[in-house]
């Protein structure tokens, strides 16, 4: 869908821009220069407030990402469990088409360490959970 | 054989540790021994060590069986999972779960036991009793019975919600506004998830109530992007109760009309906090205003709105059907009623307990949470979220209270409680506290903007043990300086957590030499 498909379904309302761009998000990975032109008119903004929002919100990528987001718990319950050794060790053996961002807590803090791949959060991830799940990405890709 | 109810929950965690494969591996099972089943998807009793955690119903007893793996199932139907048959993972009927019986479940006593999106399953568990009841007894009755309770605000701050709502409900304009804050950021948190995902419709009878009490005829749901799967049940739900109407125009023929729309966040913290959360609904930077004016005077648009935490809301319908007097039973001093504190981290049985205030920490942590999951000792546990203090093993007798905490320069926040065991380096914990801080900063005043960063510099050198008195003495002002000047939560209780370090874990700064 076009970025002015995705503004007219929220009636291109200024007051939508943040839930236009998390639609944009879902739908593309990231958001381009050429998007936040396209937004600024269909919203009657100016190209500095959108590019402000954009900038200023984390989930707001301004680069294509890999073909797999892994979003890894760096947060205190994760910690608590081995998250920062986890996220070394996927730096280590996470693929090249993998984009791999840190994330302040997914909320799966019972269970930790959490991460969530391609918007499906898993729990109790040791490093070899984290292989198992990302060699199963490698092969769905083949 | 008549038809089998299997239970098999849909919430994050439990789908996260292999429910929904659980759930094809059953519906497969199934199929090919001819057996005929029915398979609710429920939300989670909140018992998160033993999910996936699935319910055979046998007459009027569900009987549990913990930690089920796709793998189990043949062999948990060979051993008579229908007939709720022996087998190592069974645990005995769920309404014997000691972990569960003993709680207080005021706030999540639908979460588990229904249908999540099921309407008539909702309706058949006093599904809109307390808004009917609302409608009845007027408003005013409604923001009476709130006040009585002693309700205060459970994502963190505390605030009377009576007061609250009274002073919307007093304001002036045709407009107002209802908007639920679900961005539950807080590491250690996930009560409003489990109350969204496991209760969803209880929420937005929550709202409706809010709405009418106050006069307002649309509520907002801010959650955050982290929760995709609450999105997706929140928005059936939505969708589910605006065909039945009971959300809409003139609801049910009570003449009472409410809307919700459901937003999402974009990843910021600070979005949680009320002001900035108003900005971002509004479609701009989630960046704090200053305050007065309080929300409830001019909040969202700029009209008188109520701003609630999801769990603070979903406390009210008891309140209503049972009478505030009954809430404010509950609890110690000036903190009524029940919070569902979460355990989480280090903990061997890691999960959501709902009690009273007055419970401490320690009978949280070992009675229910049976300790490290490392069977190590305790060394520090973390209450209230990333700007809640560290406290000792030494402090585990604490009482859940508001004020207590603030006593002890701690907070109760948001109830998540973090466990580490003795291999943590606190050092590193009071760092993060200010990484984090200038990670998710809005950047609008200078003390947690800047002050952060500077933090965790200095905190780097004391580590390293470059002139390690004088950046200690620097810290601790810089401590005070971020705490005085802040404008919000965000810089002003960063310092929390890092003075609880200095205080009772000086000795993890000590791993560098001093020059």
């Amino acid at each position: 869908m076009s970025v002015r498909k995705i503004a007219q379904r929220y009636d291109n309302r200024a007051e939508m821009l943040v839930q236009v761009l998390v639609a944009l998000v879902q739908q593309n990975g990231w958001i381009s220069e050429d998007d936040i032109r396209e937004l600024a008119d269909a919203l009657n903004l100016s190209r500095a407030d959108v590019h402000g929002v954009v900038e200023y919100y984390h989930d707001f990528r301004t680069e294509p990402p890999g073909s797999h987001i892994v979003k890894l718990c760096r947060a205190e319950a994760c910690q608590a469990m081995g998250g920062r050794e986890l996220a070394a060790h996927a730096e280590e053996v996470a693929g090249g088409d993998t984009t791999l961002e840190a994330v302040y807590c997914l909320g799966n803090c019972a269970c930790a360490p959490a991460v969530m791949i391609d918007g499906k959060t898993y729990g109790r991830v040791d490093a070899e959970r984290l292989d198992a799940l990302l060699a199963s990405l490698a092969e769905a890709a083949s | 054989m008549s038809r089998v109810r299997i239970y098999v929950p849909r919430e994050t965690t439990a789908v996260s540790v292999g429910a929904d494969e659980v759930a094809v591996a059953i519906a497969r099972e199934a199929k090919q021994r001819g057996a005929d089943i029915e398979l609710v998807r429920n939300g989670s009793w909140g018992a998160c060590w033993l999910e996936p955690l699935i319910e055979v119903q046998q007459g009027d007893k569900r009987i549990a069986y913990g930690n089920v793996a796709p793998d189990d199932v043949p062999m948990l139907f060979e051993a008579g999972l229908l007939e709720g048959g022996e087998h190592d993972k069974r645990l005995g009927p769920v309404d014997e779960i000691e972990y569960l019986i003993t709680q207080e479940r005021w706030t999540f006593w639908r979460c588990g036991l229904t249908e999540s999106l099921s309407l008539d399953d909702f309706l058949a568990h006093q599904g809109f009793k307390a808004l009917t009841k609302a409608w009845e007894i007027g408003a005013d009755a409604v923001i009476d019975a709130v006040t009585a309770s002693g309700l205060r605000g459970r994502g963190g701050a505390g605030f009377p919600t009576g007061i609250k709502w009274r002073t919307v409900a007093d304001a002036s304009g045709e407009q107002k506004y209802v908007a639920c804050n679900a961005d539950e950021g807080d590491s250690g948190a996930f009560s409003d998830r489990m109350l969204m995902e496991g209760d969803p419709f209880g929420l937005i009878e929550s709202m409706a109530i809010a709405g009418f009490a106050v006069g307002a005829n649309k509520g907002y749901i801010y959650l955050r992007s982290e929760y995709p799967l609450t999105h997706s049940i929140l928005a059936r739900a939505i969708d589910t109760l605006r065909d039945a109407g009971w959300l809409g125009e003139d609801i049910q023929g009570s003449g009472f009309d409410f809307e919700v729309e459901l937003h999402l966040g974009a990843g910021s913290y600070v979005c949680g906090e009320e002001t900035a959360m108003l900005e971002s609904l509004e479609g701009r930077k989630g960046i704090v205003r200053y305050k007065p004016p309080l929300p409830a005077i001019e909040g969202l648009f700029g009209k008188p709105t109520v701003v609630n935490n999801v769990v603070t809301l979903a406390s009210v319908p008891n309140i209503v059907n049972l009478g505030g007097e009954r809430y404010a039973g509950m609890g110690v001093n000036r903190s009524k009623g029940t919070l569902a504190f979460q355990l989480a981290g280090n903990i061997r049985r890691g999960g959501l307990v709902e009690k009273s205030f007055g419970v401490t920490l320690r009978e949280l942590i070992e009675t229910y949470g049976g300790g490290t999951a490392s069977g190590r000792a305790v060394k520090a546990v973390q209450v209230g979220g990333p700007l809640g203090a560290y406290l000792s093993a030494e402090q585990l007798d604490t009482p859940m209270d508001y004020e207590a905490f603030v006593e002890i320069g701690a907070m109760i926040g948001h109830g998540g409680i973090v466990v580490f065991d003795d291999t943590a380096n606190m050092a590193q914990q009071a760092r993060f506290a200010m990484e984090f801080c200038a990670i998710e900063s809005c950047g609008k005043c200078t003390p947690c903007r800047i002050g952060s960063t500077r933090g965790v510099e200095v905190i780097d050198r004391i580590i390293e043990g470059d002139n390690r008195d004088a950046n200690y003495d620097l810290l601790v002002e810089l401590c005070d300086t971020m705490e005085d000047a802040s404008l919000c939560a965000m810089g002003g209780m960063t310092p929390y957590p890092v003075r609880s370090v200095l205080k009772h874990f000086a000795a993890d700064f000590a791993t560098g030499s001093d020059t």
